[in-house]
C-alpha cells in the first residue's frame, strides 16, 4: 500500500470565526500545570568575602536562604582554594512553589595570588551542564529533568569608586559565555550619588572595552519590545545595592535598612540605592528569561561542543586533552 | 464556561496593599512570565482525524474550530475510489483568539477503510506518525536545536460509524495499531441517526469492547484532590460520557429564535451545541478548553519517549549484530543499560557516523576524479 503525501493547504490569516472556540484557555491550562510542577531557580554569588553577598541574597528572597544562615559562623576562616557550597530551600508565594538554590563561592578573590581562581567556578557550571546532558541522552528519561544549572551569577564589584579590577575583568570575560552574569556594585552606601553615577559609567565602559556581555545580552533580544525594555536596564546596570536583614522605624513604617549616626539607609527606597530595581528585574520580570537563556543558549553551546568533541561522553577533567579517534 | 470561572479564582488577587506586604518577594509572577513568552511565541496543535469517508469528519473539524477548511474539496465517486490508497493530507490554519495564536494542523486520512480489501489500511497512518517522531528525534539529537518544528500528532479523533452494533474488526485493529503511538479519542459519528437509548446502548457496548480488546484510549487525568466539588462532578460526567456521540454542521439554522449551527430535518432541528442533542460541546470543551495542554504533554512524555527508547534499542542491537565493524571493546547485549554502556554506544554511533561521512567524501572525490 503506497501512500501519497498530499501537500499542505495553508488557509492562514484567520478564518471567518463565528463564536468563541476557547483557544485562549490554553494559557490557563499551562499555568495550572506549571503551578503544580513548581520551578527551580539556581543563583550563584561570586565576590570576595565581606561584600554582603549572603545578606543581599537573604534580602532579595526575604528569607534566610543563604549558606551563612544555615548555621555557619560569620567569622569562619577564608578557605585556601575557592569552594563551591550550595544550599537549597523551597519557598512558596501565591501558590507558586520555587526550589531556590544559592551557590556560594567562598574564597574567590581572597587569596594573595588569585590566579585561575575562576576555574573551580567554571568547572562547577560545566558539571551541571554535563549532568543535565547525561539525563537528556538517557534511554529512559525522567519526565522532568532536575535542573541544577546555574541560571544567574551575581558578580559583586567592590565599591572602590575607581574602576574594575583585573580580577573582575578576567572572571567576567571568561564566564560570560557560559552563564548569565549580572554585575552588582556591593555596599554602595559608601558612595554618594554622583560618585556612584561616575563609577557606574566607568564600569560600563570598561565592560564594553573588554567585550564583556553581561545579562541581558544584546544579541538575545527577541524583538523591539524586548530591546527597548532591556536597553533601559542595560543603561542602569550595574545596580548599586545595599543589603540588610534588620528592620528600623522610618516615618511610622518598618523598613529594612542600615542605621548609622547620620541617617537610616533604606534598602527598598529607590532614592537610596538600586536594590528594588535589582529585585524587580531579577525576580519579577526576568526570572523566566534567565532560565530560558541558560537553557536555550548557554546549555546548547555546551552541548554542541560536547557532541563535536570526537563523539562520546567522556568524563570531565580539568585538563581535557582530546585525541582524535581517526 | 464554568471551567473558565474556576481557573480565574486561582490567580492570586494582588491589591495595592499586598504589594507592600512585607514578605512579598515577587516570584508569584513567574507563571505570568512564562505565559507572556508563550503568548508571544504562539502555540501549535496537530490533530488527526481518521475514519471512513462520509462519517462527517471534515464537518466536525469545521464545527470545532469554526472554520471552513475544506472549501475546495472535490469528492470522489465510487469508481474513482477503487484505486485510491490511503493518503495523508495536512491542512494548516492560524487561528487567533483574545491575543492567543494557535497554529492548528489537521491531518486528514482520506481513503482509510474505503477499499474493498482494507488489510493494514492503517499502515500509512502509523508510518506517518512514526515519521514525525523520527524527524523530531533527529532534530532533538542534532547540533542545532534552535528552531525545531514539532509536527508530532497530538491527538487522533477516530470516527466509529453509528450504524453497527459496536466496534467492527477494522476499528479494533486500527485502534490497537495506534494506541501506543498517539492519543486516541474514539467518537460515535453522525449521532443524529440514533435515539438516546440507542446511543446509550452503543456507548456501553463500545466501552465494553475497548476494555475487552485492551485498547488504550486517551485517559483524562485524575482530578486533583483540592478541586471543588462542582469540577469533580463535571469531570465524572465527562468520563462516563465517553465515547462522545457527535454531530457536526457547516450550516447555520434558525432555532429557538437564535442562529445556531445545526441540521434541518422535517421532523425537527438538530443543534450542534445543544448538550441534550449530542456531546459536541463536551468534546470541544475537553479537546480545546481543558485538555489541549495535557494531550500535548502525554504525546511528548509518553508516546514520543516510548518511540525514542525503542529507536535507541534498535540502533544498539543493530550495532551489536554488525560484525563488519571491528570494535575493540565488545558491546554487551542490553537489558537495562547503565551509564557506561550508554557512553560506549554513543561513542560507537558517532564513530559510525564519522566513518560514513569519510566514506562518502572519498567516494565523492573518486567520482570527481573520474569526471
Amino acid at each position: 500500500i503506497s501512500h501519497g503525501h498530499g501537500g499542505s493547504h495553508s488557509s492562514s490569516g484567520g478564518s471567518t470565526l463565528l463564536g468563541y472556540i476557547g483557544i485562549d484557555t490554553i494559557i490557563e491550562q499551562m499555568r495550572k500545570k506549571t503551578m503544580k510542577t513548581g520551578f527551580d531557580f539556581n543563583i550563584m554569588v561570586v565576590g570576595p568575602s565581606g561584600l554582603g553577598k549572603s545578606t543581599l541574597v537573604n534580602t532579595l528572597f526575604k528569607s534566610q536562604v543563604s549558606r551563612k544562615s544555615a548555621g555557619w559562623a560569620r567569622d569562619e576562616k577564608i578557605p585556601k582554594t575557592v569552594e563551591i557550597k550550595s544550599v537549597s530551600h523551597v519557598i512558596e508565594e501565591g501558590g507558586v512553589k520555587m526550589k531556590l538554590t544559592i551557590v556560594d563561592t567562598p574564597g574567590f578573590g581572597d587569596q594573595i595570588n588569585n590566579d585561575n581562581c575562576w576555574e573551580p567556578i567554571s568547572k562547577y557550571i560545566n558539571e551541571q551542564f554535563e549532568k543535565f546532558l547525561k539525563e537528556e541522552v538517557n534511554i529512559t528519561r525522567k519526565k522532568r529533568i532536575p535542573d541544577t544549572r546555574v541560571h544567574c551569577c551575581l558578580y559583586f564589584i567592590p565599591p572602590t569608586g575607581h574602576c574594575l579590577r583585573q580580577l573582575d575583568v578576567e572572571f567576567m570575560r571568561r564566564l560570560s559565555h557560559s552563564v548569565n552574569i549580572i554585575p552588582v556594585i556591593a555596599k554602595s552606601d559608601t558612595m554618594t550619588i554622583e560618585e556612584r553615577q561616575e563609577f557606574k559609567q566607568r564600569v560600563r565602559k570598561e565592560l564594553e572595552n573588554n567585550g564583556i556581555e553581561f545579562y541581558p545580552q544584546k544579541e538575545f533580544d527577541d524583538d523591539m519590545e524586548d530591546k527597548s525594555d532591556n536597553d533601559k536596564i542595560r543603561e542602569t546596570m550595574p545596580f548599586a545595592v545595599v543589603g540588610s536583614d534588620k528592620e528600623h522605624q522610618v516615618n511610622g513604617k518598618r523598613v529594612l535598612g542600615r542605621k548609622t549616626a547620620w541617617g537610616i539607609i533604606e534598602v527598598e527606597n529607590p532614592n537610596h540605592c538600586e536594590f528594588a530595581q535589582l529585585r524587580d528585574f531579577l525576580i519579577r520580570s526576568h526570572l523566566q528569561d534567565l532560565k530560558e537563556v541558560t537553557h536555550n543558549i548557554h546549555y546548547e553551546t555546551y552541548r554542541a561542543k560536547r557532541l563535536n568533541d570526537n563523539g562520546g561522553l567522556h568524563p570531565i577533567s580539568s585538563n581535557d586533552t582530546q585525541e582524535s579517534n581517526l | 464556561m464554568t471551567s473558565n470561572i474556576r481557573y480565574k479564582s486561582r490567580i492570586p488577587v494582588k491589591t495595592e496593599d499586598s504589594m507592600e506586604e512585607k514578605q512579598y518577594v515577587g516570584f508569584a509572577t513567574l507563571p505570568n512570565q512564562v505565559h507572556r513568552k508563550s503568548v508571544k511565541k504562539g502555540f501549535d496543535f496537530t490533530l488527526m482525524v481518521a475514519g471512513e469517508s462520509g462519517m462527517g469528519k471534515s464537518t466536525l473539524v469545521n464545527s470545532l474550530f469554526l472554520t471552513d477548511l475544506y472549501k475546495d474539496r472535490k469528492l470522489l465517486n465510487a469508481e474513482e475510489r477503487i484505486n485510491q490508497t490511503v493518503e495523508i493530507i495536512k491542512h494548516t490554519v492560524d487561528i487567533e483568539e483574545k491575543g492567543v495564536k494557535l497554529k492548528l494542523t489537521i491531518v486528514d486520512t482520506p481513503g482509510f477503510g474505503d477499499a474493498v480489501n482494507n488489510n493494514e489500511c492503517w499502515k500509512p497512518i502509523t508510518d506517518y506518525i512514526d515519521q514525525q517522531f523520527e524527524q523530531y528525534f533527529r532534530d532533538e539529537s542534532g547540533l542545532n536545536r534552535k528552531n525545531i518544528q514539532d509536527n508530532r500528532v497530538h491527538c487522533c479523533l477516530y470516527f466509529i460509524p453509528p450504524f453497527g452494533h459496536g466496534l467492527r474488526p477494522v476499528d479494533v485493529e486500527f485502534m490497537k495499531a495506534l494506541h501506543e503511538k498517539v492519543n486516541i479519542i474514539p467518537l460515535i459519528a453522525k449521532a443524529d441517526c440514533l435515539t438516546p437509548n440507542e446511543i446509550k446502548k452503543l456507548k456501553d457496548r463500545v466501552r465494553e469492547e475497548i476494555d475487552k480488546f485492551g485498547i488504550k484510549v486517551y485517559q483524562f487525568p485524575e482530578c486533583d484532590s483540592d478541586e471543588d466539588e462542582e469540577f469533580k462532578q463535571l469531570d465524572k460526567e465527562l468520563k462516563e460520557c465517553t465515547p462522545f456521540a457527535v454531530i457536526g454542521s457547516n450550516t447555520v439554522v434558525e432555532a429557538r429564535g437564535q442562529r445556531v449551527r445545526g441540521r434541518l430535518y422535517p421532523w425537527g432541528i438538530v443543534e450542534v451545541e445543544n448538550q441534550s442533542h449530542c456531546d459536541f460541546v463536551k468534546l470541544r470543551n475537553m479537546l480545546i478548553r481543558s485538555h489541549m495542554h495535557d494531550l500535548k504533554d502525554v504525546t511528548c512524555d509518553v508516546h514520543y519517549e516510548n518511540y525514542r527508547a525503542q529507536c535507541i534499542q534498535e540502533m544498539t542491537s543493530k550495532l551489536a549484530q554488525d560484525n563488519r565493524m571491528e570494535s575493540p571493546i565488545p558491546i554487551l547485549p542490553l537489558s537495562t543499560p547503565d551509564v557506561d554502556t550508554e557512553k560506549l554506544i554513543k561513542m560507537k554511533d558517532e564513530e559510525l557516523k564519522r566513518m560514513q561521512e569519510m566514506l562518502n567524501k572519498m567516494q565523492q572525490q573518486m567520482h570527481d576524479k573520474d569526471q
